[in-house]
């Protein structure tokens, strides 16, 4: 196969990759993401973790050190296992915060510290350009297998540069879209994805079943192999293995070039689900070949073929050219996806941390600077210098650096960026984590991996000597316990300021972080803020895009046009939109520049607090209040009810007392007229001067009620203590009850010894009450054989007297009315008063300081009165008087 | 230990299942670490070659193969938000 055949295959393939990645580009931009969104798209862009080191190195890592290969696809395999607990939480409070970059999720969970996030930056440009050197130097190399031997490989690495760069600009930085997704690099990525997958499966394949005789002669060999004296790296250490499972693990979370992947890029953690399983699988079907390659390749190639080439050579050595091309561009997918997404996520944070808020410190952005100064461009050229940059580094620590293992640099970058795990899990698990402690914990375990693992890769310095632990074990336990004790003791002692306690809060308990502010006061000059803002935003969107904006949010706040309220919310809302541009802590720093924001203060939050507990108070008062209100109304409806009916009654009263007023009067005239007649027998005298004494009594009686009545209910009426025996009262009721006795005899049931109690009281009052009680039940008890029952009780702080007849008793309905004044039963026919008895009846009985109810429930009418043991207003005195 | 202060005591089937996955889906992680090096921590020697290499895949395939069940069910809504698509 010609050289010039291999340019022009890798120039091919490179071209499809422009063309899926446009095409996805030019669908997402007419709002069509069915395809990025699917989960299988996500899981294969994932397989970015599987870089040339994977491709070249794993099988050089296995010829040197056997199965140990395997650790660095076992820690994701434990990550995402765990996903559905730990991945989508991260995803989730991610999005929440629009974060850009790991760098710019530790500082906004830090409080919106930009130092912390550039120096974040800095160590992950640190431990990634030799690793993007390597995935140049694996292209450079690969291309250099196929090659006479010959060929001045400078040129074509540049153009290699030149080449992802363009790439990384082209569909890496479109846009300043208030998110990072890249679509079109994605889908690129996820195809890339496959084709690595199917080259690396097929020369397994082609290696198990063709080079050897099938799966059980392959681990026949693999025994041999690990049996020959010189496979002494091939005996596992605990040591490592456990180190390197962690390392990996940790790397998967923090390498920028995942979180772009696993975070930023998906709309939300749905397609974790599908990741959860299939993205292990991925690795362990690219895994699965890995050792057979080793060992065929050491048994069939010259001793001094490279391992980290065996991919490529072996299909070479045996004339499979076609496989050699495939196995190329599954080399050539591996590095370039690599590169990619490791400069777009690196450039991000260069430009976010590093560019960015020097270009503002540099130049102010000022509210009242109406000229359209444009911030889209300073900032997507930022981006365009950082990725040149970053592949720049690369580039030059390529050819002024290379010739080391390409397994090393991927172990030496994965150990440094580790170390921001304890800070970025800490700050997502535990709301005491302050920045302080951040800080102390990615210092001292950087500075250990700086000196331990990092120089002496460069041969610039020697290995620790940790005894019988392996120096990289050794040095990565030691920098990561250190650093997770930092962390933590720090924390401990250091108190956190309140913009980072609102963001703990907010990352903690994956809460909105508007949900933490205190409530939406609309600050002074909102108006004029609000056109600052607008104007800030569309420099940053462009017009369309800000307007919309803040089109939905005047929207949201029920205003109509462009100006929502400057309210504490909406500037949580626009500066997290704004972050997802340009990073957290610039995009705050930016607003409290133009909205003039202060910083947090304690008593704010303080206040945020308060204001929390006094919601939810509100929330519990309100339940109370409307219980409140509804025992409140049921007792109005009660009293409407009453006063409706007693009105009523008291309109039917009235036309009854003038017929009662007007029969005796009438019978009073009629019979005085008589009484003029001259020839009137005295008999006929005598009987009709009787009359008009009768009908006068009665009409005397009726006003002496309601005087009596009257004076009762003023409070005015005279009570003369003393005391009394009960059952004298009760017969001597009785008898002067038995003059109003009509229809049936009444039948008296006593229980005569218990009456005997003495009570203190005004005797004629309560003798009154017994009066009225017993003739109701002689002129209303309606049985045929009409019994009054009547039982006294002695209590402790009082007499009961209890009078119940047999008859039909009250109706319920009208239980309520029977003690208003003029209240009578339907049968006014029946009633000889004029219905103020028992309205008197109550009214002595608080005078007397006791009460009269009706009891209902009993075959008929019951009524129960109740003495205290001494009236009221009758002190020791009255006893004496 | 005392009942939980807020939501029902007891879930309908479907919920009860639904926690009880999520319950293994935070133990899946657990018990892979611990397949993982166990092992090695007890025998590396023995498993340094061709027996390693085959239990390592078993444990690997076994791992992918519970993930994908638990996350396969996890995934899928629950079956009262269901039909939403019978409008």
């Amino acid at each position: 196969m010609s050289f010039d055949t291999l340019i022009l295959a890798a120039l091919g393939y490179v071209g499809l990759l422009f063309t899926v990645a446009w095409a996805a580009d030019r669908a997402a931009a007419r709002g069509r993401t069915r395809w990025t969104d699917k989960p299988i798209v996500y899981t294969l862009s994932l397989s970015v973790y599987c870089s040339a080191w994977t491709f070249y190195g794993a099988v050089g890592y296995a010829s040197r050190s056997g199965l140990e290969f395997a650790t660095i696809y076992l820690g994701p395999t434990i990550v995402l296992a765990g996903s559905w607990w730990g991945l989508r939480r991260l995803v989730r409070v991610s999005r929440l915060h629009r974060v850009t970059s790991v760098a710019d999720l530790v500082s906004a969970r830090f409080g919106k510290s930009n130092p912390l996030a550039a120096l974040i930056t800095l160590i992950a440009l640190i431990a990634a350009t030799p690793y993007l050197a390597l995935q140049l130097q694996s292209i450079s190399v690969s291309f250099a297998a196929f090659s006479p031997g010959d060929l001045p490989s400078g040129p074509l690495d540049g153009w290699v540069a030149v080449g992802l760069a363009v790439f990384a600009i082209l569909f890496g930085t479109r846009n300043l879209a208030a998110d990072e997704r890249h679509h079109g690099v994605v889908m690129a990525i996820a195809v890339e994805a496959m084709v690595k997958l199917l080259a690396f499966i097929a020369l397994g394949i082609w290696v198990v079943w063709g080079l050897a005789d099938g799966p059980a002669d392959m681990l026949a060999r693999i025994a041999a192999r690990a049996a020959q004296p010189d496979a002494a790296g091939w005996t596992l250490r605990p040591d490592r293995w456990t180190a390197l499972i962690a390392v990996s693990a940790a790397a998967l979370l923090t390498l920028p070039r995942m979180f772009q992947v696993m975070v930023i890029e998906p709309a939300d953690e749905t397609p974790l689900t599908s990741a959860a399983w299939a993205f292990p699988a991925y690795l362990m079907a690219m895994s699965l070949f890995v050792l057979p390659i080793a060992v065929i390749g050491k048994e069939m190639l010259p001793a001094d073929a490279a391992p980290d080439l065996y991919v490529l050579h072996l299909p070479l050595s045996q004339g499979a050219d076609g496989l050699a091309l495939l196995v190329f561009l599954g080399g050539l997918s591996s590095a370039t996806s690599m590169v990619i997404i490791s400069t777009i996520a690196l450039a991000t944070m260069v430009s976010n941390h590093w560019l960015v808020p020097l270009f503002l410190a540099l130049r102010r952005i000022d509210a009242s600077d109406t000229a359209p100064a444009d911030i889209r461009g300073p900032l997507l050229a930022s981006r365009r210098i950082a990725i040149m940059a970053v592949i720049g580094a690369g580039a030059l620590y390529q050819a002024i650096g290379g010739g080391q293992a390409l397994a090393a640099m991927g172990t030496v970058a994965f150990v440094g960026v580790a170390q921001l795990l304890p800070a970025m899990l800490g700050g997502l698990l535990w709301r005491g984590a302050t920045r302080k402690g951040a800080y102390a914990g990615i210092c001292m375990g950087s500075a250990i991996w700086l000196l331990w693992v990092f120089l002496p890769s460069l041969g610039l310095r020697g290995l620790p000597d940790l005894g019988p632990v392996d120096p990289l074990a050794g040095a990565v336990f030691v920098s990561l316990g250190l650093n997770i004790a930092c962390f933590t003791a720090v924390s401990l002692l250091t108190l956190p300021d309140p913009q980072e306690r609102l963001q703990g809060l907010s990352f903690v308990h994956a809460v909105s972080p508007e949900a933490t502010m205190a409530g939406g006061a609309v600050r002074p000059e909102g108006a004029v803020r609000a056109e600052a803002l607008l104007t800030l935003a569309r420099r940053v969107w462009g017009g369309d895009e800000a307007l919309l904006f803040f089109r939905s949010e005047a929207d949201r706040q029920g205003k109509s046009g462009f100006l929502p309220d400057v309210t504490a919310s909406f500037l949580s809302r626009l500066e997290r939109r704004l972050a997802g541009s340009m990073g957290t802590a610039t995009a705050h720093a930016m607003l409290a520049q133009v909205a003039g924001q202060r910083q947090t203060t304690m008593s704010e939050l303080m206040a945020v607090a308060g204001e929390a507990q006094r919601a939810k108070e509100r929330a519990r008062q309100l339940e109370d209040d409307s219980d409140e209100l509804a025992r409140t109304a049921r007792s109005l409806q009660e009293a409407n009810d009453r006063l409706t009916a007693l009105s009523v009654q008291k309109d039917a009263f009235l036309g009854q007392i003038s017929h009662e007023l007007r029969t005796p009067m009438t019978s009073v005239r009629a019979f005085s007229e008589l009484l003029k007649l001259p020839d009137l027998s005295p008999e006929d005298r005598e009987r009709f001067a009787g009359i008009i004494n009768e009908e006068a009594t009665r009409l005397t009686r009726l006003l002496d009620d309601l005087l009596d009545l009257s004076v009762l209910e003023s409070g005015r009426a005279r009570l003369s203590s003393s005391v009394v025996n009960l059952h004298d009262l009760i017969s001597r009721a009785i008898e002067a009850s038995s003059a109003l006795g009509s229809g049936a005899e009444l039948r008296i049931d006593r229980d005569t010894p218990t009456e005997q109690i003495m009570v203190m009281t005004d005797a004629d009052r309560l003798l009154q009450v017994l009066i009225n009680l017993i003739g109701n039940a002689r002129k209303y008890c309606d049985a045929a054989r009409p019994v009054l029952t009547i039982r006294t009780r002695k209590l402790t702080d009082g007499t009961q007297i209890t009078v119940m007849d047999n008859g039909s008793g009250i109706p319920a309905e009208q239980q309520d009315l029977v003690f208003e004044k003029f209240s009578r039963l339907n049968d006014p026919a029946r009633a000889g008063g004029a219905g103020l008895g028992l309205a008197i009846s109550r009214e002595v009985m608080t005078a007397l300081g006791g009460t009269i109810t009706y009891l209902p429930g009993h075959d008929g009418a019951a009524f129960r009165l109740e003495l205290p043991v001494r009236p009221p207003g009758l002190g020791a005195s009255a006893e004496t008087s | 230990m005392s009942l939980p202060p807020e939501g029902p005591i007891f879930l309908e089937r479907a919920a009860y299942r639904r926690r009880r996955l999520q319950d293994a889906a935070r133990l899946l992680p657990m018990a892979t670490i611990v397949l993982l090096l166990v092992p090695v921590w007890l025998m590396p020697s023995a498993l340094s070659g061709a027996l390693g290499m085959v239990g390592l895949f078993a444990v690997w395939l076994l791992i992918v193969i519970a993930s994908g069940l638990l996350h396969r069910r996890l995934g899928r809504p629950l079956p009262t938000e269901a039909p939403k698509d019978e409008l």
